[in-house]
Parts: structure tokens; sequence; C-alpha cells
């Protein structure tokens, strides 16, 4: 990180070979390693292309809905009683969820390196619906690997991917979540290494993915920064993201990284509660390894086995978080905090009452975040959440839980 | 005498030149399906005929390799395997072998969480004779394999079919002992080895080297292990070998009387393929 300490920015990273200080790099089996190096060659040539900018922005406004909204959730500001609170609404993209701007993204360099086979992993399935759609739009192949419990959870996303002509394949080795679900997409890219390509849906994984990624969904901080100038005239004073892998946050926060005004708030999912070690939290519950082609903070046991994870949203549920998150919270300049199972349950709740926005289990993590600091804040201060998935794939998961709870 | 000696993997192609006989390497798991019949599978693999063995470290999450290696880290991991009872093994059987290479294998997480110096230390001490980690390409040399080579231990480096001649000098870059080639483009136990690639591969490899080469993936048969051995210095046979460890448990997965004879009764099957394949 030589040349970020001498430009004086927390932006400039990865250096060369994909490190984020100790973080991130290339840990994989040899037969991925010239694949990789092709996307990596690949992505610095689009990466410098403004047709590819131009084409991929063409797509964000006419086929993902871009710009998405910057909402001010004024009920939610009047119920909580302190700073003003603003919703990116990366909800009502296409397919729901921030997924579909990383994904057009890969898919055009996938198209561009010509390649038309394409896999990817799943959690809740929103990236592995994401991924089904750009393959219809485009005309790939498209297989995606989602973990047998990820199936039976988050069964409207399986639904939408076959119906979009994506080939879904469960993954019932480990814990048959989205950790195993990887693991398999890696073993077979590794055995179709000549002919497909790899979209990875988060800001994890070998160099480049977790830059490219990244550069992908910067697309939420940058429009955040220009509708909040217009909305206040001014930067935002909190940003608040929730963060399995860690791609919506990344993006959302990567634009402000150098403000040092701005806080920024990555929300973790803590399952049943960080000291019960049935939780999500890499940051508060693990410490660094690699797994996954790249070095990051893990949930592991003392013998450097991966553990699972827990939480209650899919989408989170990942024993790792990307390499860029790991050196930002070494760094110290954002805030690694997490919200219960319980907690997300509420806010869920709460949110689809209060604004008529019924938001996915992800997002709800972060709003329950918020709810906590929230009232103490100045009225003046300004805190824009990514509201980054609608919750409709949750509702057989999470009206049981609100019926017990006496919520609904 | 346990510990280090730098002579044993040179001394074994050395003695397979001179015999004009490929090697034959074979792949188990450590405390696969429990700690007792590990040990005593590795302490009966040389005198079934095997030339070196790959000792496989368990991981959580093995992302090279097939359904049959993964069942058996799992088998490991649930009967108590970590990284210090492997390399406690591999001092259990260098007591009574002093000869036969010990190639320690598996992923780097389980290493860097024990200490590169601490693991390079106690794996030397223990007589292991070099490392294969998977998830470490040329790129990563920093972690482990610098370190290795300057406390002495190979660090054996794998080639792949996409491996192009572009990399070959990167792949050859700060090895020793051997270089194993992985005879196809997947995971290890899934598809069979493609001999007739193999011998072109292995002429390729050996343009550009003096170090042996080990073939491996995909070798299940004598036949296969035969036609191998006769292109290659080595051939390494895994999956297979684990797939009859699995085949002979009971049905609460305990390993019983025939589990060690079955395997053993594999490895000279395997071994007769490979002694046969020069003749």
């Amino acid at each position: 990180m030589a040349t970020t300490a001498a430009l004086n920015t927390l932006r400039a990273g990865p250096d060369e070979n994909g490190h984020f200080g100790i973080f991130g790099g290339r840990y994989v089996a040899e037969t991925l390693m010239p694949l990789i190096l092709d996307v990596e060659k690949s992505w610095g040539a689009a990466k410098a292309d403004l047709n590819f900018w131009t084409e991929l922005r063409w797509y964000h406004k006419h086929y993902i809905g871009r710009p998405s909204p910057l909402y001010f959730a004024s009920r939610l500001t009047e119920y909580f009683g302190g700073a003003k609170l603003y919703f990116k609404r990366d909800e009502l993209n296409h397919t729901g969820a921030h997924k579909i701007n990383n994904v057009m993204g890969q898919a055009l360099l996938a198209r561009r390196m010509g390649k038309t086979k394409i896999i990817a992993e799943t959690g809740a399935g929103q990236h592995g619906v994401a991924t089904a759609t750009a393959c219809a739009l485009f005309d790939m192949e498209c297989e995606v690997f989602m973990g047998a419990e990820d199936v039976v959870r988050q069964k409207p996303n399986v639904d939408r991917m076959r119906l979009l002509g994506a080939k879904v394949h469960p993954v019932t080795s480990g814990s048959a979540t989205l950790k195993d679900a990887m693991n398999e997409a890696l073993r077979y890219w590794v055995s179709k290494a000549e002919t497909h390509f790899y979209i990875i849906g988060t800001v994890a994984g070998p160099h480049p993915y977790p830059q490219m990624v990244r550069d992908f969904q910067c697309v939420i901080g940058e429009e955040t920064r220009e509708q909040l100038h217009e909305a206040e005239g001014r930067l935002p004073d909190s940003l608040v993201a929730c963060i399995g892998g860690g791609s919506n946050a990344m993006g959302l926060f990567h634009p402000f990284l150098d403000d040092s005004s701005v806080k920024l708030y990555g929300v973790e999912a803590a399952g049943h509660g960080i000291d019960s070690g049935a939780h999500a939290a890499s940051l508060a519950g693990g410490r660094p390894g690699v797994l996954h082609g790249n070095r990051t903070y893990l949930l592991q046991d003392d013998d450097g086995q991966i553990t699972e994870a827990h939480s209650i949203s899919a989408g989170l549920d990942y024993p790792g978080i990307g390499p860029e998150h790991s050196w930002l919270f070494e760094s110290g300049r954002v805030n690694y905090v997490s919200a219960t199972d319980t907690q997300a349950l509420e806010a869920f709740a709460l949110c689809s009452r209060k604004e008529g926005i019924i938001p996915a289990l992800e997002p709800s993590h972060a709003l329950a975040f918020v709810s906590t600091i929230i009232g103490d804040l100045p009225k003046d201060h300004l805190v824009v959440m990514n509201l980054c998935g609608r919750g409709d794939k949750d509702l057989e998961a999470v009206l049981p839980r609100l019926e017990k709870m006496d919520l609904l | 005498m346990s510990g280090y000696d730098a002579n044993r993997l040179a001394a074994l192609f050395g003695r397979l030149t001179e015999e004009n006989r490929g090697g034959l390497g074979i792949f188990i798991t450590a405390g696969d399906p429990d700690p007792d019949t590990s040990l005593a599978i590795l302490k009966a693999l040389p005198g079934a005929g095997a030339d070196m063995i790959e000792f496989g470290m368990p991981f959580s999450d093995p992302m090279a390799d097939g359904p049959s290696i993964q069942a058996s880290s799992q088998r490991a991991l649930k009967s108590g395997a970590s990284l210090a009872r492997t390399i406690e093994m591999v001092r259990a059987f260098r007591v009574s072998d002093q000869t036969t290479p010990v190639i320690l294998m598996g992923y780097y997480n389980p290493i860097y969480t024990h200490g590169v110096q601490r693991f390079l230390a106690d794996a030397i001490e223990a007589g292991a004779d070099g490392l294969i980690i998977v998830d470490l390409p040329p790129e990563e040399d920093a972690d482990l394999c610098l370190p290795a080579v300057e406390a002495g231990l190979p660090f054996i480096r794998l080639a792949t079919p996409t491996t192009n001649d572009a990399r070959i000098p990167a792949v050859l870059s700060n090895t020793s002992g051997f270089i194993y080639y992985v005879s196809i483009t997947g995971i290890t136990g899934t598809v069979a080895v493609p001999t007739d690639m193999v011998r072109t591969a292995v002429a390729r490899l050996k343009k550009h080297t003096t170090l042996p080469v080990a073939v491996g993936f995909g070798i299940s048969s004598r036949e296969q292990a035969a036609a191998v051995a006769r292109v290659a210095d080595a051939a390494i046979v895994g999956s297979a070998v684990v797939n009859t460890i699995a085949a002979n448990l009971d049905t609460e997965g305990q390993a019983g009387a025939g589990t060690v004879a079955a395997v053993v009764a594999l490895i000279k099957d395997l071994a007769a393929g490979v002694l046969s394949a020069r003749a």
C-alpha cells in the first residue's frame, strides 16, 4: 500500500498483486491462475475503455432503472426522533437488489472476452437471479450453485432463476450454504476453465474480483453523493450498510473513504448474538485466514478449520468478508457493528409498517443498527442507509417468526 | 532416528532411475477414518509397495478436491484430526521408516493459523520431506514457499494443463524435489487420466527442468498407474485409496479388521501395475 500512503488516499487499493495491506491476494489452485490473470488483464483494458462504461451506463438507465432514488424516510425519521434518515433505494433496481449493478458489468466483460457460458454462486438467491437475468438478456448459458439449505429457504428465487433459463445446482457439501456454494462453483470452474466465466457476487475471491466488484458497485455511492448534494447541499454525516461479503457496503462507502467527516458503519449479522457463537460476524468474531482465493477475516476454529456461520439472512450467512473490509477494519476508517436475527426481524416489520417498504432481511440488519443510534443524533445530522434489497423473497421465512414475536 | 533428511526424495528418484521404473505415490488423509486406523494404514503403505506418501492435511473447505477426498477430510475432522496431530503421525511413522518420503499436502489456512515458522520447524523435525499446498500459486510465494525454501524444506509445485509456456518458469521457480503434474483440468478423482496427453505434457515440462515429474489426479486402476508410470517418474493415486477406506467401514462409519487389509490389497495391485510398466 505504498502508493496509498504516497497519495494520501484510502481509495488507491489494491496494489498490483491485489493486496489491501496484508489482505486480498490470489490464493487459488494453479489451474485457475492463468484464467484469473486473463480476467485481470481484460478488466484492466475494459476499465480504461470509455465505450465499455458508456454501454454499461446505458444498461444502468434503461434496464436496471438507475439512478435509484435517494428517499427521505420521513415517517421513520419522525418515529426515531433524531437525525434525518435517507434510504438509497437499490431495492428498486430490476431484480430487486444491488446485485445487478455488478452482474451487468461482469456480463459485459465476459461478452467482451468472448465467453458465453457463465457460472455463479448465490446465497439469498439475489445474485443468482441477477446473473440469470443478464444471461437471458445476453443469450448466455447460466449455471448457479446454491447451498441446498438456501434452495429451501429462498425458494421464490430458485423459481425465478429456473424461469429465466438458468440451471440451479443445489450444493449439499459442508453446511450447504453460501460458503459451500462458492467452493463448488470454484471446483466447477476448475473443470471448465477454458470456456466459462465466473461471475462472483461479492467483493471477495481472488484478485481482481474484490476490486472489480467494488468498482461496479461504486455507482451506489457516487449517485448518493450527487443526490444528497441536490437534496441537502452537502455530504452525509453517516452512511450505514449491511455486510455479508460486503459488496453493497463497499459500493456505498468507497466514494466517501477520503471524506473524513463522513462516518461509515458496516453492519454484520450477529445471528443469535456474538457471544452465542452462532453468528456471521467475521470481523467481530473471526480472525485473519485464507479462503476462497483471498486473505481476510474468517470464522474459524483454533486449527484453522472454517466454522459455519449463522444468520437468519441467507445473504449474510457467510463466514468471511471482502478483504478490503478487513483492511478498513484494521485501519479504523469504517466502524463495524452488528445486529441480531431478532433485531433484524423487528426492523423488517417496522420498515414495512412505517414506510410501506418491505426490506430484505439483509438491509433490515442495517436498519436495526440505525435504530440504535439515530434517536440520539442531532436533527441536522444526515444518515444514509443502503436499502440494498427488497423483502419479497423472505416472506416465507419471516412471517412465522413475526407472528411468534407478535409483530403481525 | 527421526527428523528431516534432505536426501530421502533425491534418493528415491535416484533409486527409481537405477531400477528403470516409475514410482508409486499414495495419498491418504491424515486421521481418516480415525487416528489409529490412519496410522496403521500409513505404516503399512511402504510394505505394500508405496514408494512415496502424500499425506493429506485435512481442511474443512478443500476447493480443489472432488467428493471422495472431501468426504475423507470430513471423516478425519470428525474423528479429531488437526494439523498438530498430522505432524505427530509423521513423527510416529519415522520411528520405523527412515527411507520413504512423506510429503505434506493440503491447503494454506491451517498452516497460516498454526504459524508458518512454527509449522516449518515442526514438519522438519517430525521428518516430512516436502510440501504441496494447493492454494499457494507462485504469486503468493512470500507466504510459505520462500520461508520453506529458506528452511530447506522442498516446496513442490503443481503444474496443470492450463499452465501455459509463459507460466512454466514461474511454476518451476523456488521449487525442488519434484514437479507434481495435475493430469486433468478439474478436481481430484472425477475424470480418468488422459494418458496420451500426459506423455506430451511430461515431455513439455522436461524441456524446462531436470526435476522428476510425478503425475496425479484421475489415476484409480492398476492399468492407469502402469500407463502413467511408463511416461512419468511417478504415478500418484489418492481418491481410489480413500474410496477403498470408505467402502470398508461399517454402517456406523467405523473401521474394522478389514479396513487396513483392503487398502494394502489395493496398493499391492497398483504397485504390481507400476512394476510391470517398463518390464
